[in-house]
């Protein structure tokens, strides 16, 4: 339990926290989307503080955790059995796939990189020429132009020896999916800030509308969060449900025109599998047909089997908010960190993994 | 994973025959390189959202300092330093 006077503003979170208190008159579920709000609220023991009224459950919005287990396979494959030079963000090393973790290929012998940036996986393959590069790139909106701008630096290097092998996921579609699920219990929903700084507002007003629910986007610290929660509890209690922008000193209403350029010259929409949920309609980008030389599924032909979810996880039901990690009969049994079942459990921004690692603080919550 | 960092560009230089703008940006004590092809009024000494590689806004001072030092403070600058494969093997 933190206690009010470590947090850096800690009058504004009284503030909040008794706006919340004040305002709220009756149960509400809200779902803060982004994975990165989730480590957030968990880990700042914001959860705690909120009033028991107010459930938060935590969305799909961790990019390491909805990638499909066969697209892991495929990475570790090209790494293995083409011996490609397979470039990563840290958080996917240690995803289980079917049989290995990319990481586990590496001490099979794999030339596996973990990279800050796929600019450097570029700059790899030009110091490389003899071998093939490949850049796992995975990611939300937010990520999506750094994996684009890779190609079009490959392209203008004319580097035959790159390519990415794409594993995009898109908010709105998610929300759309979820809302559209008749079990759904959300009733207001925290948008993820540094999405829209790319996207912009554009594509939540038509959510808000059509699904008859509030939408605040909103940033990741926690007085960000708790404004955020204060927005969507005052448009809950009054009936409303509008879009409103809590993260505006990061967000504008047209988002990032040149790096929404960037991804529509690289990337198309396409429907894409979610781990733990579906596969869900336009819901993801894959590289343009004009940029297929840099498109690992065009240029290795990899096959993978589909292999079923470990029976004992519950992901797909964290994921829609309709159960919460404490409620899985493995967390922190069979299921850790070091021994993950399910992906939520592996990166830092997983729902279970966040609740495992600050679980004092959530055994709290789930007593009260 | 969507986590942006503020940073201060240190310096511009132009890659690929002009065609690139690239920035050294700094963050606290670590430097890393920026695209700026997503901000391209930024200039030398001004504030940046960064994220994987690429600066994605232009942001004022005041409020990149107060981000980073939140940051700093919860932890959360793990993005600029990526774990090395043996320290993920130790964890």
């Amino acid at each position: 339990m933190k206690y009010l006077s470590e947090y850096r503003n800690p009058e504004l979170v009284a503030r909040y926290l008794e706006e919340i208190k004040k305002t709220v008159t009756q149960p509400w579920t809200i779902m803060e989307v982004c994975g990165g709000q989730t480590h957030s609220l968990v880990k700042n023991g914001i959860l705690d503080l909120l009033p028991k009224d107010i459930t938060m459950v935590h969305g799909p919005g961790c990019p390491v955790c909805v990638t499909p287990l066969a697209l892991i396979d495929k990475a570790i494959k090209l790494a293995l059995e083409n011996q490609v030079i397979l470039c990563s963000y840290g958080d996917m090393l240690r995803v289980p796939g079917s049989e290995k973790s990319l990481l586990e290929a590496k001490a099979e012998g794999a030339d596996i990189r973990i990279l800050y940036s796929p600019l450097e996986a570029v700059k790899i393959a030009q110091e490389n020429p003899d071998r093939e590069v490949v850049f796992f790139a995975v990611g939300f909106e937010t990520t999506a132009p750094a994996n684009a701008l890779s190609v079009l630096h490959a392209e203008r290097l004319q580097l035959k020896n790159y390519s990415i092998l794409a594993s995009h996921v898109l908010v709105p579609p998610a929300i759309s999916a979820l809302m559209s699920d008749p079990d759904t219990v959300v009733q207001g929903f925290l948008a993820a800030g540094h999405v829209c700084t790319i996207m912009g507002l554009e594509e939540y007003y038509p959510l808000a509308e059509q699904y008859n629910v509030p939408i605040v986007v909103t940033g990741f610290e926690p007085v960000d969060l708790l404004q955020g929660i204060l927005m969507v509890v005052q448009q809950l209690e009054k009936g409303q449900t509008l879009l409103q922008n809590q993260y505006s000193r990061m967000v504008s209403e047209e988002g990032n025109p040149n790096a929404k350029e960037v991804i529509e010259q690289v990337f198309e929409r396409t429907d894409r599998m979610w781990r733990g949920m579906s596969v869900i309609p336009q819901s993801g980008y894959k590289v343009r047909e004009n940029f297929r030389e840099f498109d690992a599924n065009e240029k290795y032909s990899i096959w993978t089997v589909d292999t079923p979810e470990h029976a004992e996880c519950i992901a797909g039901d964290i994921m829609k908010g309709l159960k919460k990690p404490v409620q899985c009969s493995q967390f922190g049994k069979k299921c850790k960190p070091s021994n993950p079942l399910g992906a939520p459990m592996v990166s830092s921004e997983g729902a279970c993994a966040a609740y495992y690692h600050y679980s004092g603080q959530t055994e709290l919550v789930e007593t009260t | 994973m969507c986590l942006a960092i503020p940073g201060k560009i240190k310096s511009i230089e132009t890659q690929m025959n002009g065609l690139v703008r690239m920035a050294k940006v700094q963050f606290g004590g670590i430097y890393k390189e920026a695209s700026l092809e997503m901000v391209p009024k930024a200039k030398k000494g001004d504030y940046v959202l960064v994220h994987v590689g690429v600066a994605i806004s232009i942001v004022n001072e005041e409020e990149a300092r107060k981000t980073f030092e939140y940051l700093k403070e919860a932890g959360e600058l793990d993005e600029l330093e990526p774990a090395s494969i043996d320290q993920l093997k130790d964890k």
